[in-house]
């Protein structure tokens, strides 16, 4: 796709909470595209980047659930400081497939990780630097208010670049029938 | 006295019928597809889901149940009407636990056909991550509640063409389940068979045969190139 460069460059960050990677993966997988992108825009807070906290930006990526304090914290930072927020991604979207703990009692997980299976110490840790998790985990949407929604597992390079062009260039953002999956 | 054609209006759409069909019956043999999940032109009428929601004659119903007469006015595929489908399936979705990615029925599953299809892009309301039971207990079938939408379609086919009465639905709201009639409660228990019409109807990933897993892989099953209206086999009924 040919796209006149923008007037000025749009800020991006992205995040993982608790997810796998798997859509920042897909975000790499948009391949030699990515040099175009970053004609287009700068990252600022990313995996990419390693930048660890976000400035002001237009655009924010986040991939993954809401499964513990920190989670939220960054979250709340990205909403703070995004004009967009998207959620990209089953994790982020839906709770994905870290919410199927949800079943369960989230202290009854920890002493049966930490304490009841073989081979462990018969102690939850409990280190504060260690993010406490939350009851539940939850998707985007259910902690800040979240602009758009890239479903997929991980949504595909093609479906990343689609949708992010569509956004920069001021467009509704669609995907096309085989772009949008929810596997 | 003049011959009144069997003929309605649908979406513009000139559609025939034989006396007697459902609205939903007659615009799927004509080849032209209205969202449903509950109806199957098989078995009695359920008109639980309502995502076969039109307008007739500028009154809402559902087309599987409401029957053809000649000269109505049916309204399907409009902007609103799909925005009350897309409502309809986010909260089957918040309703239920499904995790699509990890769900052997991704791909052939109508209930994410029709998300898809609609383009329902979230599940908008808050998820009520109901803890639902799964019985692995059968040799050949899994009954895993966390997907099931409670359309009654094994109900019926149990009932109707198998003649075990092998399943119903028991408690009311986010307590509704499918329940199977075995001293147990098991459906390992039961008198149900792999070969049963039940086992071939569920339009989710509730009622799963076993061993057949990921044989066909994601991205070549039944939705994954073309939308659930386009697909010939979903007009038909497939299963
Ligand atoms: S039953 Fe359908 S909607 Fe539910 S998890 Fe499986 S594929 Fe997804
Ligand atoms: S198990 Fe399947 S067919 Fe039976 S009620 Fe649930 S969704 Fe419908
Ligand atoms: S298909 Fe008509 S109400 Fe379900």
């Amino acid at each position: 796709m040919n796209m006149r460069p923008p007037m000025k460059k749009l800020k991006v960050a992205t995040a993982s909470l608790s997810g796998c990677l798997g859509c920042h993966m897909s975000l790499l997988d948009i391949d030699e595209r990515l040099l175009e992108l970053v004609k287009l825009v700068e990252f600022d807070r990313s995996p990419i980047t390693d930048i660890k906290s976000c400035g002001p930006c237009d655009i924010a990526l986040i991939e993954g659930a809401v499964c513990n304090s920190e989670n939220v914290h960054v979250l709340r930072e990205l909403r703070r400081n995004c004009k967009m927020l998207v959620a990209v991604g089953a994790c982020a979207v839906t709770g994905g497939l870290p919410a199927q703990r949800n079943r369960f009692d989230v202290g009854e997980i920890l002493e049966r990780c930490y304490c009841e299976m073989p081979g462990t110490q018969s102690k939850v840790p409990d280190d504060p630097e260690l993010p406490l998790l939350l009851d539940k985990v939850y998707p985007l949407n259910e902690i800040v208010r979240v602009d758009y929604f890239i479903p997929g597992c991980p949504p595909s390079g093609d479906a990343l670049w689609k949708y992010l062009t569509d956004l920069i260039s001021g467009r509704m953002p669609r995907l096309d029938y085989q772009s949008f999956r929810f596997d | 006295m003049t011959d009144i054609p069997n003929t309605f209006n649908l979406d513009g759409e000139r559609i025939h019928f034989e006396p007697g069909e459902t609205i939903l019956q007659a615009a799927l043999k004509a080849g032209h597809f209205i969202p449903h999940l509950c109806a199957n032109p098989e078995f009695t009428p359920h008109g639980s889901c309502k995502l076969c929601l039109v307008v007739v004659n500028n009154r809402s119903g559902s087309a599987c149940v409401m029957k053809a007469l000649p000269g109505l006015e049916v309204q399907s595929d409009t902007p609103d009407l799909n925005h009350r489908r897309r409502t309809l399936l986010q909260m089957l979705f918040v309703e239920g636990n499904h995790f699509c990615p990890g769900c052997e029925k991704s791909g052939n599953c109508k209930l994410q056909a029709l998300a898809y299809d609609l383009e329902m892009f979230n599940d908008h309301f808050t998820h009520f991550f109901q803890p639902r039971e799964v019985d692995a207990s059968h040799p050949d079938f899994f009954l895993d509640r966390n997907r099931c939408i409670n359309c009654e379609l094994c109900v019926r086919a149990s009932r109707e063409v198998d003649g075990k009465n092998v399943f119903g639905i028991a408690g009311r709201s986010l307590e509704a389940h499918i329940v199977v009639n075995s001293p147990t409660g098991l459906l390992g228990d039961s008198t149900f068979a792999k070969t049963d019409r039940a086992a071939e109807v569920c339009p989710v990933g509730a009622l799963l045969p076993k061993e057949v897993g990921f044989r066909k892989p994601i991205g070549a099953r039944l939705y994954d190139s073309a939308p659930i209206s386009q697909t010939p086999t979903a007009v038909k009924e497939e299963v």
